[in-house]
């Protein structure tokens, strides 16, 4: 796969992060692109702390002192990174074909999970069942973590199960699977959040003991399947992760 | 042979510079809010700056060393007293096996530090020692201290001879905290990448008016009350970067702070960023206070912040050599 420099906007997140943005869009395009610069840029740049990739953005956070040592006394370090991306960014990438992940993940809608399904499936005239339906009709795609360890934003639900956030958060249990607009989500923690929670994983998402804390990662692709009741409580404690890969 | 908490304060954790790496699995790089007071502490006891210290709040725990060691106090004052004597900040102390330090009230600041020579032994997550309390992970057993923990310490010094029947010995040199006042108290800012979406009206405000931090304040963010403020047009932002120092508008036209341990990446409008030289200046800020904003160019902040590094490196060589002439004088 050969990726097209799209076009990109550099600013600066404080004075020791940089912002590369490509668009301010949730695409998987974008988000393809993203990901790649982002290794790019991992294995280029020096004296980096960690380059993070988000839906249409990449943020670098660099070491500054470290930077200015390298620089005449009166260069900006700022200035001098951002032409050092500019120019990685010129290069076209060839990006190996990579498989993305299949991940399964097991689901169980049944009513004490899925708190908001009523709420979500009247808003959009429709029934709950309808609502898990559709929900498990299509793959998603990961296109990022964040807001908590673990935490993978999926996108996009058919529009049919689209609802805004809740304008109040309420606490969420670890393993609830919510919709927010139209991405759906897993929350790997008990945290107060505002999506809209239709269903609940018996995996563990995020273990801090694993030497990969996080189950899934960015540009996996997910697909969600109903369990039981009792699917769920025989899942609950095992240690296996699926093998969906 | 440990460092015993006789009486767990409010909020005091285990914190380092923070883990670095991990922010694509939404792991925040956490670590002290007060970086710099964090690595003063730690130079002053001989320690690398960047090793693990305790994050103290108000009010703040009682520590019961069970061997003598040799300690020292940043960031702010909450009028501390070994065995009952009061001991200053910014010295390097020497305490005697079964010394109590204690904490009395808020003189200054809103965050102290406590390192200890050696560092605290205790298992690092994801390559830091910083508590990362969402996870909770990391520090000491992933959460704040308790009554009755026990954290062992990395070494044992023996400083009976320099002790001899003494409780503690406060050596004589104290960091300067003079070198960084040039006259005001503004937090320095660099322009978010959503600044210009604010109306004509709500920039000139942002930067006029002063800001009162609420008590909804923590070490995650602080939210800041003044006038609102208003975007024009009001587009959504798709989830992307943010730092610390991050100034996000909040809906309904309020502000937030990020903090340390804020999220890795928000949707909220970036209207700026407060200087990664005056975090700490931020960091000692408390519900009450009131904070005001000054725009800069990023040639500044670099140049505040290489200043900073040299001010930590300067201290650290003339602390080294102090110890160093010390110990050999009563050895």
């Amino acid at each position: 796969m050969e990726l097209i420099p799209e076009s990109y906007h550099i600013s600066p997140l404080g004075d020791s992060a940089i912002l590369v943005d490509f668009g301010n869009k949730i695409e998987e395009n974008i988000n393809k692109e993203v990901l790649a610069r982002t290794s790019q840029l991992k294995e280029s740049l020096p004296d980096v702390k960690e380059v993070v990739s988000a839906y249409s953005s990449l943020a670098i956070y660099y070491d500054v002192v470290k930077w200015k040592k390298n620089l005449p006394k009166e260069s900006v370090v700022f200035d001098r990174l951002k032409e050092t991306i500019e120019q990685l960014l010129s290069q076209p990438l060839r990006v190996e074909a990579q498989e993305a992940r299949q991940m399964k993940i097991p689901v169980c809608y049944e009513p004490e999970f899925a708190p908001d399904i009523h709420d979500l499936a009247s808003a959009n005239n429709i029934t709950s069942e309808e609502v898990v339906s559709l929900h498990l009709s299509k793959t998603y795609r990961v296109y990022m973590l964040g807001f908590l360890p673990g935490f993978c934003y999926l996108g996009q639900v058919d529009e049919k199960i689209g609802m805004p956030r809740k304008t109040q958060p309420h606490p969420v249990a670890p393993g609830s699977v919510g919709i927010a607009g139209k991405q759906t989500g897993i929350y790997p923690l008990p945290s107060p959040g505002g999506w809209r929670i239709i269903g609940r994983t018996p995996l563990k998402l995020f273990d801090s003991c694993a030497d990969q804390p996080a189950l899934l990662r960015a540009g996996d692709n997910v697909q969600f399947f109903a369990i039981t009741r009792n699917d769920f409580n025989d899942i609950q404690n095992s240690p296996i992760l699926p093998e969906g890969t | 042979m440990n460092l015993r908490i006789i009486k767990a304060g409010v909020l005091d954790t285990v914190q380092d510079m923070g883990r670095y790496g991990w922010q694509h699995l939404g792991i925040n790089p956490g670590g002290a809010m007060d970086k710099l007071s964090a690595k003063v502490a730690n130079i002053l006891a001989g320690n690398d700056g960047c090793e693990a210290v305790i994050e103290l709040h108000f009010p703040a725990s009682s520590f019961f060393f069970e061997q003598p060691a040799l300690i020292a106090l940043s960031g702010a004052d909450f009028s501390a007293t070994v065995n009952g004597d009061e001991v200053p900040m910014l010295h390097p102390i020497m305490v005697s096996k079964y010394s109590i330090l204690q904490f009395h009230k808020i003189v200054s600041g809103a965050r102290a530090y406590l390192a200890i020579n050696g560092g605290l032994d205790i298992p690092g997550w994801l390559n830091s020692y910083s508590t990362h309390l969402k996870a909770g992970a990391g520090g000491y057993k992933g959460r704040p201290l308790q009554n009755d923990d026990e954290i062992s310490l990395k070494i044992h010094n023996d400083l009976c001879k320099v002790l001899g029947k003494k409780e503690f010995i406060i050596l004589p040199w104290k960091a300067d905290t003079a070198w960084d006042h040039n006259g005001t108290e503004d937090l320095y800012l660099l322009a978010g990448n959503e600044f210009n979406r604010l109306s004509d009206e709500s920039k000139e405000l942002f930067i006029r008016q002063s800001y009162t931090i609420t008590a909804q304040s923590d070490r995650m963010g602080y939210q800041i009350k003044g006038e609102p403020l208003f975007t024009d047009p009001n587009e959504e932002v798709v989830s992307s970067g943010v730092n610390f120092g991050t100034i996000q508008l909040l809906p309904g036209g309020q502000l937030t702070v990020l903090m340390a341990d804020h999220q890795t990446t928000g949707g909220y409008p970036r209207l700026a960023h407060v200087i990664s030289a005056h975090h700490y200046k931020l960091a000692q800020r408390k519900p009450g206070d009131t904070i005001r904003f000054r725009f800069v160019t990023m040639s500044t902040a670099e140049e505040l912040l290489i200043k900073q590094h040299q001010h930590l490196l300067q201290l650290n060589n003339a602390c080294t050599f102090r110890l160093q002439q010390f110990m050999n004088e009563h050895s």
